[in-house]
C-alpha cells in the first residue's frame, strides 16, 4: 500500500488510477503478513530457498504482504508439516515441501498425507548424485559397486536421516547391483559432505549444492547423477567439468532414478481465489533473474506445474515412494 | 607473514564510517538480543538477514557477524543479574555469576564476564587468522566415534567435579536424557515419546526448558524467601571495572584454557554449549580453590564465558573453509552466505581474499567495539538490582514468557516454561543439581547419534573408540577425569589420612 499512496503524494489522482490498472486485480490478496513454513533446519536447503523467495518477493515487489520464515525441522520436517495441517483454513500461510511429505506417514505412525493440504505449485526438483572421495581410485559406479559387492557390509554409505530420501536411494542401488552397504545417518548434508572429505564415510549421495564447495576444491568426485537424463548446465564449475558431464547412473549401467520434489502447498481449505493467488505469485519468481541464477547455483532441475498436473505428479510420486519404501522394508506396521 | 599483509589489506576494506557505524549498530542490537532470553543469536541473524540482501557483502557481514558479537556478550548480562541464562552458552556462567549479584559483586561479575569474553574472541581470532588451513584440515579428522569422545569428555569433565550428591547428578542426567529423546530419531528414522501429539515432535527446545528451570525457578525461590533480591546496594561505579581487571591476571591460567577448551570445541563442532560447561569444570577441577566454586568464585564466571566465546569464534572457521556450521549462528550467517553469491569452501579464502579478510578484521575490530560498549554499560545493569523485585520480577516473567514464546513462536513453548519453572522450584528445593540435566538435555540426543553412528560404523565394536591417537586420547582422558575423584579418594584413605577426602567425595 505504501508505493501506491507514495505514487498518489508524488503524481496525484492520475497516477493512482494508473497504478491501480497496472496491479492486476486478484479476488483474494494475504491479509496479513505471510509465513513460509520450512520444515527444516537452519541454513539447510529448504531454508535457502525460502530466503530465496523472500528476497525476490521483497526486491520485485510481488506481494504487498511481507514474508515471514518459520523454520519448523523438529522430527525431519514432521513439525512443520503438521503444523500445515492443523493451520486448515488459514491462507497466509505457505508449506516449502520436501519428500517428508510421503516419507514421513509411511515410515513413521505421523497421521498426514499431503492430501490434507492444497497443493499450488511444483517449483523444483533436487537432483542427487553419487559421491566418493577423491584419492579413492573408483571413477564410475561399476568400479565402485564391484569393489562394494567384493566386501559386503564394508563400505559405509552417508546419508540424511534414516528412512528418507538418501536412505531409500541407497536401498535402491543394493537391490538393483545385489549389493550391501553399511548406511550411517546423519543429521545434514553439509555434514555428510564433510565426513565424505575427512573418509569418515565411503560414499554419500547428496545434492550437488551439499558438495559443490568440495567438488571445486577436488576433494569429493561425481560418480553418477540419479536423473533420466544429463543436467542442462554447461558453465564449467570445477576447472574441466560442469554439472552437465556427469554422466547419469542409467547410462553407467546403474539403473536407479530419484528426484526430490519442492513444492508449494497451502493449507488445508484454500478457496480457488487463494490458489490463483498463489499460482500467479510463483509463476511470476521462477520468471525473474535472481530465481534463475539461484536454480544455476544449485543444480536445481527446473520444473514448473499447478493444479491438475501437479496433483497427478504427487499421486505419482507417492505410489513410487510407497513401492521402493516397501521394497526396502521401511513402511512401519500400522 | 603474508597473513598480516592480508589481515592490514582486510582492514582497509573495513576501516570506512559506515562499516563502522554498522559495526556498533550491530553490536548494540547484538547485546540486546542477546540480553532477551529466547531472542537469541541464530533468531537476531535470522530477522536481519534480509535487511542485508540489498547491501555489499562484506558490509553485510559485518553488520550481522557484530550482531553474533553482541549476543555473545549479551548472553552473560542476565545470567549474572537475574539467573536466567540468555543464550544456552551462558548457563554455565550462572553458575557463579548469580551468586556474585546476590553478594553485592554484580559489576565485578559483569566486567570479569566480558573481559573473559573478549579474551576469547581474540584468541579465536588469531587462531582463524594464523593458522586456518592447518586446523581446518584438523576438523576433518572428526568422524563419530571422535564426536562421542567429546561429547563424552564434557560430560565427565562437568560431572566428575560435581560436589553434590552423586545419585542425585545421575538421576538429574537421566531427566535431561528423556528430555533430549523426544522427537525424531536420526538413526532408526522413528518417532520417539511424542505419544501422537503434535506439539511434541519439535521435541523440548533446550532454551524454553532453561528460561523456565532457571528463570521462573528463581523467581519462585526468591518469592518464598520474602520477595526481595539479595544483591542490594551493587556496586555500580566505572571503577569497578579498574578494580577487577586489577585482579585478573591472578587467573591467567584459568583464562588460557578455557581459550584453547574453547577454540577447540568451536573449530570441532562442538559448539560452545559444551565449551562453556567444560571450561566451567575443568577450572574447577584444576582450581587451587574448589570449593568455592558455585557460591561466588570469580573463576567460575571466567572460565565458562571465555571458553563459550572462544568456542563461537572459532566456530566461524570451519563454516568458512569447510561450509560447515559450528552453531545455530553459523548456519543462519551460512545461509546469508550463498545468497550474497559467496560459496563457502575450502576455496572461499582463495577466491574470495577481499571478503574473507575483511571478516577477519572484523572480528578484530567488532569485539573492541563490543568490549567498549558493554563495559560502559555495567553500573547501568548493575543499577537494575536496585529496582524493588516487587517491580522488576514481573518483568522479568514477562520477559521469559516472551523469550519462550519466540524461540518457535507457539503458545505451547510458555506453557513448558511454567511447567519448568514449577520443576525447576522442586528440584532445587530437593537439592537436586540443575546443570547436569541442562547438559544431557543440550548434548543427550547428539551424544547418542555419535554413538549409534559409531556403533553401526564398528558393527558393535568398543575398541573403536582406542582404533587412533585422537580418539584414543579423548576418551582415556574423559575416563580418567570421571573416576578421578574415586581415585583419589582410594589414595587418600590408602595413606590413612581420611581428613584429605577431595572436595569430589
Amino acid at each position: 500500500m505504501t508505493t501506491l499512496i507514495g505514487l498518489a503524494k508524488g503524481a496525484g489522482l492520475a497516477a493512482l488510477f494508473a497504478a491501480t490498472l497496472w496491479t492486476p486485480a486478484w479476488a483474494w490478496e494475504p491479509t496479513k503478513p505471510v509465513e513460509i513454513i520450512v520444515p527444516a533446519g537452519a541454513g539447510g536447503a529448504s531454508d535457502q530457498m525460502a530466503r530465496v523467495l523472500q528476497n525476490v518477493i521483497g526486491k520485485h515487489k510481488l506481494m504487498k504482504q511481507p514474508v515471514i520464515i518459520q523454520l519448523k525441522g523438529g522430527s525431519s520436517g514432521g513439525e512443520g508439516i503438521m503444523d500445515a495441517k492443523m493451520s486448515a483454513g488459514d491462507p497466509n500461510k505457505i508449506l516449502i515441501a520436501h519428500s517428508a511429505i510421503y516419507t514421513l506417514p509411511l515410515a513413521t505412525d505421523l497421521a498426514f498425507s499431503w492430501r490434507d493440504l492444497t497443493p499450488v505449485a511444483l517449483i523444483a526438483m533436487d537432483e542427487f548424485i553419487l559421491w566418493v572421495n577423491s584419492d579413492t581410485p573408483y571413477k564410475t559406479p561399476q568400479e565402485y559397486l564391484a569393489a562394494v559387492k567384493a566386501q559386503p557390509e564394508a563400505f559405509k554409505m552417508g546419508g540424511t536421516g534414516s528412512k528418507r530420501e538418501d536412505h531409500i536411494i541407497t536401498a535402491a542401488i543394493e537391490k538393483a547391483q545385489n549389493v550391501k552397504f553399511t548406511y550411517i545417518p546423519y543429521k545434514s548434508g553439509g555434514e555428510i559432505s564433510t565426513q565424505l572429505v575427512g573418509k569418515h564415510i565411503d560414499s554419500d549421495v547428496n545434492n550437488p549444492s551439499e558438495s559443490v564447495a568440495q567438488w571445486r576444491a577436488g576433494q569429493v568426485r561425481t560418480l553418477c547423477v540419479f536423473d533420466d537424463k544429463r543436467m542442462p548446465f554447461k558453465t564449467k564449475v570445477t576447472s574441466d567439468q560442469s554439472w552437465g558431464d556427469i554422466p547419469t547412473c542409467k547410462e553407467s549401467g546403474l539403473d536407479v532414478q530419484y528426484l526430490m520434489l519442492r513444492g508449494i502447498f497451502l493449507p488445508g481449505g484454500a478457496t480457488a481465489d487463494q490458489i490463483a493467488f498463489y499460482v500467479d505469485l510463483f509463476k511470476k519468481i521462477v520468471a525473474t533473474p535472481e530465481w534463475r541464477e539461484y536454480v544455476d547455483t544449485n543444480a536445481l532441475k527446473e520444473t514448473f506445474l499447478t493444479g491438475a498436473a501437479f496433483r497427478k505428479f504427487l499421486e505419482e510420486d507417492e505410489k513410487r515412494h510407497r513401492e521402493l519404501m516397501t521394497s526396502a522394508g521401511f513402511v512401519a506396521v500400522k | 607473514m603474508d597473513e598480516l599483509r592480508l589481515l592490514l589489506n582486510g582492514f582497509g576494506v573495513v576501516l570506512t564510517w559506515y562499516n563502522v557505524m554498522l559495526m556498533m549498530i550491530g553490536i548494540i542490537i547484538g547485546v540486546i538480543v542477546g540480553v532477551l532470553p529466547g531472542l537469541g543469536g541464530p533468531n537476531g541473524v535470522a530477522i536481519l538477514l534480509p535487511l542485508t540482501f540489498s547491501m555489499e557483502p562484506t558490509s553485510a557481514i559485518i553488520l550481522l557477524s557484530c550482531i553474533y558479537w553482541g549476543a555473545l556478550f549479551g548472553g552473560a548480562i542476565t545470567s549474572i543479574l537475574f539467573n536466567i541464562p540468555g543464550e544456552a552458552w551462558s548457563v554455565a556462567t550462572t553458575f557463579d555469576g548469580y551468586p556474585m549479584a546476590q553478594q553485592g559483586r554484580a559489576g565485578a561479575a559483569l566486567t570479569s564476564a566480558f573481559t573473559g569474553s573478549f579474551f576469547g574472541a581474540l584468541s579465536g581470532v588469531l587462531l582463524i587468522t594464523f593458522v586456518a588451513p592447518i586446523i581446518a584440515n584438523f576438523a576433518l579428522r572428526f568422524g563419530p566415534p571422535e564426536f562421542f569422545a567429546v561429547y563424552l569428555l564434557t560430560f565427565c569433565s562437568f560431572i566428575g567435579t560435581g560436589k553434590e550428591d552423586k545419585a542425585k547428578i545421575v538421576i538429574s542426567i537421566c531427566i535431561g536424557l528423556a528430555l533430549a529423546a523426544v522427537g525424531m530419531d536420526t538413526i532408526s528414522g522413528q518417532l520417539r515419546l511424542t505419544f501422537g501429539q503434535n506439539l511434541l515432535l519439535r521435541g523440548f527446545d533446550f532454551l524454553v526448558v532453561v528460561i523456565g528451570l532457571f528463570g521462573i525457578g528463581e523467581i519462585l525461590v526468591t518469592m518464598e524467601e520474602g520477595l526481595a533480591f539479595k544483591g542490594k546496594n551493587p556496586d555500580m561505579d566505572l571503577k569497578v571495572v579498574l578494580k577487577t581487571w586489577a585482579q585478573l591476571p591472578r587467573y591467567w591460567l584459568t583464562l588460557i584454557r578455557s581459550a584453547v577448551v574453547g577454540c577447540w570445541l568451536g573449530v570441532t563442532p562442538g559448539g560452545a554449549i559444551a565449551a562453556s560447561f567444560m571450561g566451567y569444570g575443568l577450572a574447577k577441577k584444576f582450581s587451587r580453590n574448589p570449593a568455592g566454586f558455585g557460591k561466588g568464585a570469580i573463576e567460575g564466571v571466567i572460565a565458562p564465558e571465555t571458553a563459550a566465546h572462544a568456542a563461537g569464534t572459532s566456530a566461524l572457521l570451519p563454516m568458512l573453509t569447510l561450509g560447515i556450521p559450528g552453531s545455530g549462528t553459523a548456519a543462519v550467517l551460512l545461509g546469508g552466505l550463498m545468497i550474497w553469491g559467496l560459496q563457502p569452501g575450502p576455496l572461499l579464502f582463495v577466491e574470495h581474499k577481499d571478503f574473507v579478510w575483511g571478516l577477519i578484521a572484523s572480528m578484530y575490530l567488532g569485539n573492541i567495539a563490543g568490549l567498549i560498549v558493554v563495559l560502559s554499560t555495567v553500573p547501568l545493569f548493575a543499577a537494575i538490582l536496585r529496582i524493588p523485585f516487587s517491580i522488576i520480577a514481573p518483568m522479568i516473567l514477562v520477559a521469559c514468557a516472551v523469550g519462550a514464546y519466540t524461540v518457535h513462536g507457539t503458545m505451547f513453548d510458555v506453557w513448558i516454561m511454567l511447567l519448568f519453572g514449577i520443576v525447576g522450584y522442586f528440584l532445587k528445593k530437593l537439592d537436586f543439581p540443575l546443570a547436569p540435566l541442562v547438559l544431557a538435555l543440550v548434548l543427550g540426543d547428539r551424544a547418542e547419534d555419535a554413538f549409534r553412528q559409531t556403533m553401526l560404523g564398528s558393527r558393535g565394536a568398543l575398541g573403536v573408540f582406542w582404533s587412533n591417537g585422537l580418539v584414543g586420547t579423548i576418551t582415556t582422558l574423559a575416563l580418567i577425569i570421571l573416576v578421578w575423584p574415586l581415585v583419589s579418594q582410594l589414595v587418600a584413605r590408602w595413606r590413612g589420612r581420611p581428613d584429605a577426602v577431595g572436595p569430589g567425595a
